[in-house]
């Protein structure tokens, strides 16, 4: 008994961090299902993307860590920008399966991109010094770097609630996901809208990509091997939703930590069989609205 | 007489929002009802609940005797519940006789057939094509959906509909959006129909709902306001109130 | 999309239906060098078969039809190297069977579902076969794979030699016997009502359909196709990898179906053909351009060939037939 209590608080860490990372980057998959109705099968390749960002700003150019931070948000958001002008906006009203056929496209040319400028090995995470080690907290130890993790995260994510339920632009988000044909008609500009909150999730993804680059390894196959992951954070949250993927996200991290550290023979398997369980018991997730 | 359909308490509400309240209604067989209301009257859920698609909030439902209240859509269809669409749901890319063959197969359970041909089913065929010639539609039985005009495509709609030989025919808003040149066909269509079938037509034109029904009922808000023969409701005063209250509005 | 079937169709065999087969026995005599790629080309074409007749039928989008396949391939598989069954139509019924079983179990779950879940599920379905294959190590071999297939002669007589003859010519009767059941399905009442289902599903469920009992039967039928193509795999290459059960694969497959052009039963021939073709010439020398040739030509599929290269070649000939 002596020995869990410290396995528990540790799985229930580093399981906090991976939720935290996994909820930054799938937040915006949640807001553009809502929004635009777009499936976004390739928002991997945003995360990855801003994880390539950062690491090679650290490790070629030398940036301080925290430029390199904002360099993979602002660079991420940018590039969506024009990918949903170009090429997105033209797939809103078609058939589902031309935007998961779309998306998996995107998704191909994205991985052979970065294994060729990249090559195929996960990219190394250059922290600066005083991130490194470890952090005491309430008498632990903990790596410094994952308590940074979640404190960063907590930052962005309240920024992010109170940015959609005080702000003007959250209030049109809420009103467009409730209602796209009514929000139209009185007036809410629903195609600014829809790029302006495109580029916000994807920079978001990019920024956790970043983030979250030591504890999800940054590789071309990044945007294959973590969908699940993502879809599974925005199905078991709920399409639309903003806490119910926070609640997803988190239970998710801690469920794989918790199973990778005491269940390593099964691997993954039980969240996957969890994940199917919850969604048969409620298919519009745990916070989302019923079809 | 034969009561074809019945509901006996029928409610519904969306939370808050009441959009069915206390309806009891009959259908005879051979029954030739109408059901009118103003915009937002619950006609459509009404019917949505008669079908299946919708369940009621407390209320049952009884087809030819027997209560349905929990019975799934398509089984109420195998029981002789038939209806058709205020908006158009037809198979589109499909030629009419596919169309009509759909419903067919389906009654005289050929549709679960995986080995022969759905086209070598001459009685299919047969049984479309006539159903088709009663609607006069035989010559565009090789023409797909959308290539047909409204009006046409709205006759397709019931046709689908009589293909399932219903004892009992739920038409929502059949001349709707169909041009006054072709709804003139669509009223003499109305006139053929078998008369063992008990039909229900909801209806915005008053011309047809008065000329084609024996029984009209009156919904309002979700609450059955008062049912009668033509004549009564013609002659009814607080009928006029809700339609001219809402002509005020407008 | 167009479609094929109904009341009204013509069924007879059309002569560029035959095509196909005498193209493939063409390729037998006149490519000998050729005959592993054939027999992989063939075996992809009864996978996308498979594929087609639950997405292009009826219109079940699904990334997870590969949890079939490789089950289907380990099946074959384990049975041979595992437990010494090695009577290759006995490999193949068993790998049909647990294709069938396992969509059946799968589909009456998630055909309760629609869009997002449901391709969430069957994300999560394979992502569950897989972590069994890769972690059941004793029985599958993990991530180095199964090996040690072996496979007897066909009713003892035919052997499987080193030159791929026999797996070519057993390939192509598999997939003959493949098609023709698919060919029958598509044209019959039941194929019918999922054309139905795929246009209207409203109207299907209006007129009586039991639609959710059709489309697990239909769902069962394509996943034990499914899985003798992932039998026929096994018994091929004596091999079986993970990579069966990847989600590149997956992509892979509906890139082929897509190319060829889903709904018409010869997209899966001629999106197999092309895609296995130029891959094999071009992959090997360039794989970086071959993943981004082919993303590229997904995009552009959905923006401007929705049809695939079928509904190109429709278009062509429509136009060809516009001239007086």
């Amino acid at each position: 008994m002596q020995e869990l209590i410290p396995s528990i608080v540790s799985v229930a860490f580093h399981g906090a961090a991976l939720g935290m990372v996994l909820y930054v980057i799938s937040v915006g998959l949640s807001i553009t299902l809502g929004l635009m109705g777009f499936a976004n099968l390739a928002h991997g390749v945003f995360a990855m993307a801003g994880g390539y960002i950062l690491t090679t700003a650290l490790s070629r150019f030398g940036v301080p860590f925290p430029l390199a931070l904002v360099f993979a948000f602002a660079g991420v958001a940018a590039g969506s920008v024009v990918l949903e002008r170009l090429l997105y906006s033209r797939l809103y009203t078609a058939s589902d399966l031309e935007q998961v056929l779309f998306t998996i496209g995107l998704i191909f040319i994205s991985v052979a991109v970065a294994r060729f400028i990249y090559g195929t090995l996960q990219q190394p995470v250059l922290l600066p010094g005083y991130l490194k080690g470890q952090f005491p907290l309430l008498g632990r130890d903990f790596p410094t770097y994952r308590v940074f993790i979640i404190l960063f995260s907590a930052v962005l994510v309240a920024l992010l609630w109170f940015g959609v339920e005080r702000t003007r632009w959250g209030a049109m988000v809420r009103a467009a996901v409730d209602n796209r044909a009514m929000a139209q008609s009185v007036g809410i500009n629903t195609r600014q809208l829809f790029t302006l909150t495109f580029a916000l999730g994807s920079g978001l993804a990019g920024l956790g990509g970043a983030l979250g680059a030591e504890i999800i390894a940054i590789q071309p196959t990044y945007p294959f091997e973590n969908l699940v992951y993502f879809l599974v954070v925005v199905s078991i949250g709920g399409l639309g939703s903003l806490r119910g993927p926070f609640i997803a996200a988190l239970l998710i991290g801690v469920s794989d930590t918790a199973c990778k550290y005491w269940l390593p023979q099964y691997g993954a398997f039980p969240i996957y069989v969890a994940t199917i369980a919850i969604l048969l018991w409620r298919p519009q997730g745990l916070f989302g609205r019923k079809v | 007489m034969n009561v074809a359909l019945e509901t006996r308490g029928l409610c519904k509400s969306f939370g808050a929002l009441t959009v069915a309240a206390d309806i009891d209604f009959r259908l005879e067989t051979g029954a030739r009802h109408a059901l009118i209301g103003p915009n937002g009257a619950g006609k459509t859920t009404f019917v949505n609940m008669l079908t299946g698609v919708l369940p009621p909030s407390s209320g049952k439902i009884l087809l030819g005797g027997e209560d349905v209240t929990t019975v799934a859509q398509s089984a109420r269809v195998k029981r002789g519940l038939g209806r058709t669409f205020q908006i158009n749901a037809l198979f589109r890319q499909l030629p009419v006789l596919d169309n009509v063959a759909l419903s067919v197969a389906e009654r005289r359970r050929i549709a679960p057939r995986l080995w022969r041909a759905a086209s070598a089913h001459q009685d299919v065929r047969d049984e479309s094509m006539e159903l088709l010639a009663t609607l006069g539609l035989a010559d565009d039985a090789g023409q797909r959906i959308l290539d047909l005009p409204y009006g046409k495509q709205r006759l397709v709609e019931i046709a689908i509909a009589l293909g399932l030989r219903p004892k009992v025919l739920l038409l929502d808003e059949p001349a709707a959006g169909v041009p006054s040149l072709e709804s003139g066909r669509i009223l003499q269509v109305l006139d053929n129909l078998p008369k063992d079938i008990a039909i229900l037509i909801i209806e915005h034109d008053m011309d047809l709902v008065f000329r084609f029904a024996q029984r009209i009922t009156v919904l309002v808000q979700g609450e059955v306001l008062v049912e009668g023969t033509p004549e009564e409701i013609g002659k009814n005063q607080r009928v006029h109130e809700v339609y001219l209250g809402e002509q005020h509005h407008e | 999309m167009r479609h094929t079937g109904g009341y009204s169709a013509d069924t007879r065999l059309r002569w560029p239906e035959l095509l196909p087969w005498v193209v493939a026995l063409a390729g037998f005599f006149l490519l000998p060098d050729y005959l592993a790629l054939g027999a992989r080309i063939l075996i992809y074409i009864l996978y996308a078969l498979s594929l087609d007749l639950i997405l292009g039928y009826a219109g079940i989008i699904t990334l997870g039809h590969s949890a079939y396949f490789g089950l289907g391939a380990y099946v074959a598989g384990i049975l041979s190297a595992k437990l010494g069954v090695t009577d290759p139509l006995l490999q193949l019924v068993a790998a049909g069977a647990g294709g069938a079983l396992l969509g059946l179990v799968t589909g009456a779950i998630i055909l309760r579902t629609k869009g997002l879940t449901l391709l969430m599920l069957t994300l999560a379905i394979t992502s569950v076969l897989l972590e069994i294959a890769n972690k059941a190590t004793a029985l599958t071999g993990g991530a180095d794979g199964l090996s040690g297939v072996v496979i007897a002669p066909i009713f003892g007589i035919f052997k499987f030699d080193i030159f791929g003859k026999t797996a070519f010519l057993y390939c192509l009767a598999v997939l003959l016997a493949g098609w023709w059941v698919v060919r029958r399905l598509i044209y019959s009442p039941f194929g019918a009502s999922l054309t139905g289902v795929r246009e209207n599903a409203l109207r299907m469920h209006a007129i009586g359909a039991p639609v959710y009992w059709r489309m697990v039967l239909v769902y069962t039928l394509s996943t034990a196709l499914a899985g003798v193509a992932g039998g026929l795999l096994t018994q091929t290459y004596q091999f079986v990898g993970l990579n069966v059960l990847s989600f590149e694969s997956a992509g892979e497959l509906l890139v082929m179906l897509i190319l060829g052009g889903v709904g018409r039963i010869y997209g899966a021939f001629v999106g197999p053909l092309i895609y296995l073709v130029v891959q094999d010439a071009l992959a090997k020398q360039f794989p970086e351009y071959w993943y981004l040739g082919i993303g590229v030509m997904l995009v552009l599929v959905v923006m401007f060939a929705r049809g695939g290269v079928l509904g190109i070649v429709d278009g062509i000939i429509a136009r060809l037939r516009r001239k007086p």
